[in-house]
């Protein structure tokens, strides 16, 4: 039984990864442990460079070193940068004591992917390889899955943020657009382009078990040399989306980088909004049978 | 700074962001799609409406309705497509059915709603083949609740938080505005006579919508902030306003020309805030990191607290 | 120290990663806490350009403490030997060594040699009227003409021994007065000193990292030597895990000065002939050589080198036509060269992949020299700023330069990319790498290979009726290369081959080892020979790594002899036994009666631990066989430099040549033998104790980004690395925000004597406030990647400095200077004069 389901139009529904029949494959991911990670930005650099993402904007933010902001349809990976004077016993912060957090954020290819549930045409859809990738040629830019996601992942391109492009169709305007986990890659058994040139191997790709295991044994380790802060983030199948495929080793809580501390898919809390859907309209079914009821004149 | 301006007296704690950012993305729709679910809400009470009239035999408000249908739903899909991204690829909507996807189960609703308040409009201005009118009569009247109250399940059904945290009241909310436009649309049209069962949906229907709103309001505690400040909140109270004006107004001088002029101006106006309210403050939620970190950190530590 | 490995090295970077995987200890020593130091295991704060005093107190933690590998310091390093009498130390002479010129500017170094005889450097230095680059690289080896010091001490114990010299030297740099002068605290100065003390010596090893934060100071190249000590002292030198890594600035950096575009040396550090005086090679070889250690053989490697070069033309009748090889006879340095354009002595100029415009200290001025020249042929990729100067250099919006005045002829003409060619590049760790070519140059695009073939081709063909003596050099170089390919590019391959070498028969050389003073040989370059040995390219060899030893000898081919760490001698001790076994290398086997071990021994390999050398003995044969350091003339590692550095035999703390500070240890503020270029476009700021110091109260650093690569013109013009570092910045820390109204996100204008430029504003904690002999120090730091041109464009930090340079090798000092900070965009047109002429110059001439 797999943990991933939808419903089709004219199909049975069959779970991944049987519904791929032979050309099943193993469940492959991300994990990007932060703890390594140089902000060295190769990863957006060359996740831009593959998938041909155009440039959106030269604006200097002001805040760190990132000059990206976050992920979008024109930026798949998004290094954050966190400076943190820290403080010894209350004191601020002296020469040297600081912490410098760096992590490269990724669209979390969820086990149940709100932007998958939501999406009416079906351009969205799960991969043999158990990732989440939008059809560029389906997609007709309805935008559902932009606010369904509760990481901010996905964004529709517009050309208002091309300033530097003329708005031409082959860039993919008015479709979404995120992180296919270099999908054309993957069924060339290569592996994604940013994995590929992270010198640190701060994001490690491979089979979903396989990176769960050593993302347990790095973070065991951290603790053991005293890095009480290292955690995961995204690694349990029993957290609100079921288990990110892309999941991280952070070393403060998830909101300092931006991300959710307690994600969970919209569509776990369908029952009660189809239900309060229903309810909702029989109350005005009845109202109009009540109005109509007390006669005219 | 990744420190985020700790605000101790909402939903409690000091918070953290990065940089004050939002965490989510806000919709990229449009203010169509408020208009949208206000035409569209209209459309399904109003065809539920004439159902029911034209059953009781009140020809007049079943034509009246009919009509105010035609239109609403008439202009509800150039408004979805205009809001597309790739508008030329619309009928994409269709090429499956997606239950988890209100958006997909509305597209549908909208469709077969919009085809059977076609039919019936047209037999209805040639007056022919009554018996298919009713047929496609009773397909829009049985349809209309939910082409009402999907809208509210698409809006709940997303990360937004003040739209999913309030995902059991949003419903009773847009089920009583369509109740109230689609009354006081046909108020205003028909003649008094026929129009009193539109008269006392539209009252039913405000009625419906201001306790269902309050209640919200109280349920989402801190997450209503958006209903009550900035622009969210000044459409809200717009709403409230006019709704409330418009209930009393067609209550008590509903009977009179003027007064059910008047009264279905307001309300109208104030279904329309009130999308437009709902839709101002879901973007707002969105765009404060707050709004999304402080109630999944509570979560969290509670569940830490409870474990340890 | 010195370097930003994480951010301008990320590739290598990650080796350091694995090390702190399996236990190392990273610490990062910079003004800038910094990507590096984000991954480090810990980070220490220090004020640019203070260096010395901090690697100066770890010497003299060392010594205080006992804390050397005596074992290696006695056997290894000069500590025992005796120094001449007459020698002075600074601690005597308020910050001057004995002999100092003030007239001439410069050292005489008689009073620093070892006691007892004359040491002469492997390149002559007083013969020359030249300051700096007559011996800029010439440490590699004095002469000592018995091979072996005549007087030592072993017990460390003698007043003038190096040993004692160099504790006395370094007396004064206590914990606490280098907190006073680099900012840092005590206790994180001495949290480093233990540290590398406790994982130094026979089990452990401990390595430095340095790059240009080193480099490009006045006293950079002492700073570098105050680390050398520190590793000779700790036994580090020649072992696992230790030396000093020079993380170089380009891919192909060390290549570039190995087979030279350095006006003073010629292939492998081989000095350049002077025209002072007319010399024989004879003379010329005499004059440069050593008797002992490998500079002995200078004579083969010069004739192998002429023969390469003049083919058969070259014979011993004509000197093997050394008198052929141009000869200078200044300081052509590139500082001196755009001197020279101003002063319209240079008319002509070649720029192949450099953009001064944007990339050398005072580019303004640079701007301003080109725009003198006569004609300018820029060979790049893109249209950089150095060939676009006369359309849009900020001077024309001064009104200092017109357009239709500037009376140079700039061809632009475009260059073929790394992958659009064959060729090598040789960087960090002297490896040779080669890389091949993937697609053929996209139009008019050539490689500099084929450009400067073709350009010589067509030039001989023009003279070839000349006979005119002048032109003969030209017409006799031995020019015929193998071409391939529809462009006629001369194989890569060929010119490695000649580089690498030949003999008699034609037939590649293994080693320098084989080359002869004769004639039968010929080498492009002799630490090169060797690379195509075999009649293989050895530097195209991409075994993986998986696939061979750790030391993967079989991945490119390193200098020289594909020895991977130099000097490996050292990882035994005197018998031929490793230090330990945890971190043995390479060592003597009885049986075998050879060197062996995991790397090329760095050795001659027959030569046992025993041996003693004959009396007369020349060149390698001098060498003891328990002196590692056979590079120079007593085979030791130098703690003192007699010879080889034109400013001191010991490094010394001093101020840069702009610097809020006076220098609290002595009374000579700044290195003494620095130069300093002075020129109406180049002031210098007054520096701390002269009149009008105080408008300039900040220090100012220059670093580097990952996301872009030196003048920019490789990033600033790719849309995916300028989106991600968009805009020219300056950061500054929150209490400098606050004294001068900055805000982050808004714009400065900094400024100097030179001019001011604006960027906008990053207040960061990762600057850190220090305090320094007592007072706050505020520091601003700036990249220095942005000019005119590309997609992102900005104001060039190099405008902001001044012309002080490193006399041995004519470095700039771009790392530690002043300014003043100011909020707001800078103004326009004139004003932008009117503001920089407000402010003071130096009046008096800087000591």
């Amino acid at each position: 039984m797999s943990a991933f389901t939808t419903l089709e139009l004219g199909k049975t529904p069959l779970s991944w990864p049987e519904s791929y029949g032979g050309e099943q494959q193993p469940r492959m991911g991300f994990f990007t442990d932060t703890s390594v990670c140089i902000g060295c930005k190769a990863c957006e650099v060359a996740c831009k460079e593959w998938n041909e993402v155009p440039e959106d904007g030269l604006h200097f933010s002001g805040e760190s070193f990132d000059n990206t902001g976050s992920l979008s349809a024109n930026s798949w990976r998004h290094v954050a940068f966190i400076e943190q004077p820290t403080r010894v016993d209350g004191a601020e912060a002296s020469g040297g004591d600081l912490r410098w957090l760096m992590s490269s954020d990724v669209c979390k290819h969820c086990t149940h992917a709100a932007c998958l549930d939501v999406c009416p045409t079906g351009a969205l859809f799960r991969t043999e390889f158990g990732t989440v990738v939008v059809q560029q040629d389906v997609c007709n830019g309805c935008g559902y899955c932009v606010p369904a996601c509760p990481f901010g992942v996905i964004g529709r391109r517009e050309v208002e943020d091309l300033p530097e492009v003329g708005g031409e169709d082959v860039l993919g305007l008015g479709t979404t657009h995120k992180c296919t986990l270099c999908y054309d890659r993957l069924k060339d058994g290569m592996e994604p382009a940013c994995a590929q040139a992270c010198p640190t191997e701060s994001i490690q790709f491979g089979p979903l078990d396989e990176l769960r295991e050593r993302a347990q044994e790095r973070v065991d380790l951290l603790h053991e040399q005293g890095v009480a802060e290292a955690d995961l983030y995204g690694e349990s199948p029993d957290d609100g989306v079921g288990g990110f495929g892309a999941f991280f080793l952070l070393l403060d809580k998830p909101e300092v980088y931006g991300l959710p501390p307690d994600p969970i898919v919209p569509t776990r809390r369908l029952p009660e909004i189809w239900g309060a859907a229903f309810l909702a309209g029989a109350a005005l079914a009845g109202s109009v049978l009540a109005a109509v009821a007390g006669g005219s004149q | 700074m990744s420190r985020g301006a700790g605000d101790l007296g909402a939903g409690g704690s000091d918070y953290q962001s990065y940089y004050g950012k939002p965490v989510i993305k806000e919709p990229v729709w449009e203010p169509v799609i408020p208009v949208y679910f206000f035409t569209g809400g209209t459309a399904g009470a109003v065809a539920s409406l004439g159902l029911a009239a034209r059953l009781s035999g009140n020809a007049a408000l079943a034509r009246t309705a009919t009509y105010v249908d035609a239109v609403a739903i008439g202009v509800s899909p150039a408004l979805l497509i205009a809001d597309l991204g790739r508008p030329e690829r619309f009928l994409n909507m269709l090429r499956m059915f997606k239950a988890t996807s209100p958006m997909s189960v509305g597209t549908w609703i909208v469709t077969f709603s919009g085809l059977a308040t076609g039919v019936a409009t047209s037999l209805e201005l040639f007056g022919r083949l009554p018996r298919a009118k009713l047929a496609a009569e009773v397909a829009a009247g049985a349809l209309g609740p939910f082409l009402s109250t999907y809208t509210a399940a698409l809006l709940a059904d997303t990360s937004v938080p003040a739209w999913h945290e309030a995902r059991r009241e949003l419903p009773f909310v847009f089920a009583g505005s369509s109740a109230a436009s689609a009354g006081a649309a046909c108020a205003l049209i028909a003649a008094p006579g026929p129009a009193r069962p539109a008269r006392r949906l539209a009252i039913a229907g405000a009625a419906l919508e201001l306790a269902a709103g309050s209640v919200m309001q109280r349920r989402l505690g801190f997450l209503a902030e958006p209903y009550k400040r900035g622009r969210g909140g000044a459409l809200a109270t717009a709403a409230k306003t006019l709704t409330t004006a418009g209930a009393l107004t067609m209550g008590l001088r509903g009977r009179e020309r003027t007064g059910a002029v008047a009264a279905a101006a307001l309300l109208l106006a104030g279904s329309l805030a009130e999308r437009l309210a709902i839709f101002r403050a879901g973007l707002d939620s969105a765009r404060d990191p707050r709004y999304t970190v402080v109630p999944q950190r509570q979560r969290v530590d509670q569940r830490a607290a409870t474990a340890a | 120290m010195g370097s930003n490995m994480a951010e301008c090295h990320p590739v290598g970077f990650q080796w350091v990663m694995e090390a702190k995987l399996r236990g190392a200890k990273i610490v990062h020593v910079d003004p800038r806490f910094t990507r590096t130091s984000a991954l480090a295991s810990s980070y220490v704060p220090i004020r640019a350009g203070s260096d010395i005093a901090f690697l100066g107190g770890i010497v003299n933690h060392i010594l205080e403490n006992g804390r050397e590998f005596r074992d290696y310091v006695v056997n290894y390093t000069n500590a025992p030997v005796i120094i001449n009498e007459g020698f002075k130390d600074t601690e005597d002479l308020d910050g001057f060594f004995s002999g100092w010129n003030e007239e001439k500017n410069r050292y005489d170094n008689s009073t620093w040699q070892y006691a007892g005889m004359r040491v002469r450097g492997a390149v002559q230095d007083e013969e020359t009227a030249l300051s700096g680059e007559a011996v800029g690289y010439g440490g590699h080896g004095a002469g000592l003409e018995h091979g072996e010091p005549p007087e030592e001490d072993p017990t460390l114990e003698h007043p003038r021994c190096v040993f004692q010299l160099l504790k006395r030297h370094y007396s004064r740099y206590t914990p606490e007065r280098v907190a006073e002068i680099c900012g840092c605290s005590k206790e994180q100065f001495l949290e480093v000193a233990e540290a590398l003390c406790d994982n130094s010596g026979r089990e452990r090893t401990s390595a430095f990292c340095y790059a240009v934060g080193w480099t490009q100071h006045t006293i950079g190249v002492q700073i570098i030597r105050t680390a050398a000590i520190v590793q000779l002292l700790l036994g580090n030198m020649g072992r696992t895990g230790g030396g000093i890594m020079a993380l170089r600035g380009h891919t192909s950096i060390q290549g570039s000065t190995d087979i030279p575009t350095l006006f003073n040396i010629l292939p492998g550090y081989i000095p350049m002939a002077h025209a002072h005086a007319k010399q024989t090679l004879a003379e010329f070889v005499e004059m440069n050589a050593s008797p002992t250690g490998w500079w002995g053989r200078l004579d083969a490697y010069m004739v192998s080198l002429l023969k390469a070069y003049f083919g058969a033309r070259a014979t011993a009748e004509n000197d093997f036509c050394f008198d052929y090889l141009p000869r200078i006879d200044g300081d052509h340095s590139t500082y001196q060269a755009a001197l020279g354009m101003l002063e319209g002595s240079v008319k002509g100029f070649f720029l192949f992949g450099e953009n001064p415009a944007v990339g050398s200290a005072n580019s303004r001025l640079h701007r301003m020299a080109m725009a003198n020249l006569e004609w300018l042929v820029v060979r790049d990729l893109v249209e950089i700023e150095s060939a676009s100067f006369w359309h849009d250099a900020p001077e024309l919006e001064t009104g200092e330069l017109r357009t239709a005045e500037i009376p140079t002829e700039v061809f632009l003409l475009p260059a073929a990319s790394h992958v659009e060619k064959n060729g090598s590049f040789t960087n960090t760790q002297r490896l040779l790498q080669w890389h091949f070519k993937a697609v053929e140059p996209a139009g008019d695009c050539r490689s500099d290979l084929w450009f400067v073939y073709h350009l010589a081709l067509r030039i001989r063909e023009k003279l070839a009726a000349s006979d005119d003596p002048r032109d003969r050099p030209l017409l006799d170089l031995e020019w015929h290369y193998p071409t391939e390919g529809p462009l006629e590019d001369p194989s890569a391959d060929a010119v490695l081959r000649e580089i690498s070498g030949w003999d008699a028969d034609g037939r590649a050389v293994s080693s320098f080892a084989e080359l002869k003073p004769d004639g039968s040989t010929a080498c492009g370059c002799w630490i090169y020979s060797g690379c195509y040995a075999g009649e293989v390219n050895q530097s195209a060899r991409k075994r993986p790594g998986q696939e061979q030893s750790w030391v993967a000898p079989e991945w490119g081919w390193a200098w020289p002899s594909n020895r991977r760490i130099l000097y490996n001698r050292a990882s035994a001790d005197p018998s031929g036994k490793p230090w330990s076994e945890r971190k043995k290398y390479v060592w003597w086997d009885e049986q075998q009666a050879r060197w062996v071990g995991h790397d090329a021994p760095d050795f001659t390999a027959d030569k046992p631990p025993g041996y003693v050398p004959q009396t007369g003995a020349k060149a390698d044969e001098a060498i003891r066989g328990d002196r590692p350091f056979i590079m120079q003339a007593d085979g030791r590692g130098w703690l003192f430099v007699p010879s080889g550095l034109v400013d001191g035999p010991f490094p010394t703390h001093f101020e840069p040549q702009e610097s809020p500070f006076q220098n609290p240890l002595y009374g000579q503020q700044s290195n003494p033998a620095r130069q300093q270029l002075r020129h109406r476009l180049s002031p210098f700021n007054p520096t701390a104790g002269e009149p009008g110091a105080d408008a300039y109260p900040y220090v100012l650093t220059t670093f580097r980004l990952t996301e872009h690569h030196t003048a920019g013109g490789m990033t600033r013009t790719v849309p995916f690395l300028a989106e991600i570092q968009p805009e020219m910045f300056c950061e500054v820390s929150p209490a400098l925000a606050a004294e001068r109204g900055l805000e982050n996100g808004g714009w400065a204008t900094i400024v100097t004597a030179r001019t001011a430029i604006e960027a906008r504003v990053l207040v960061t904690d990762r600057l850190a406030p220090l305090v320094v002999q007592g007072r706050p120090l505020l520091q601003v730091a700036v990249p220095w990647h942005w000019g005119t041109r590309g997609l992102s464009t900005g104001e060039s930090a190099n405008d902001l400095f001044g012309l002080a340079l490193d006399p041995n090798v004519q470095i700039q000092e771009v790392r530690g200077a002043t300014c003043d900070i100011r909020p707001g965009r800078r103004p326009r047109g004139r004003a932008l004069r009117e503001l920089v002429e407000s402010y003071p110059h130096e009046q008096v001439h800087a000591r």
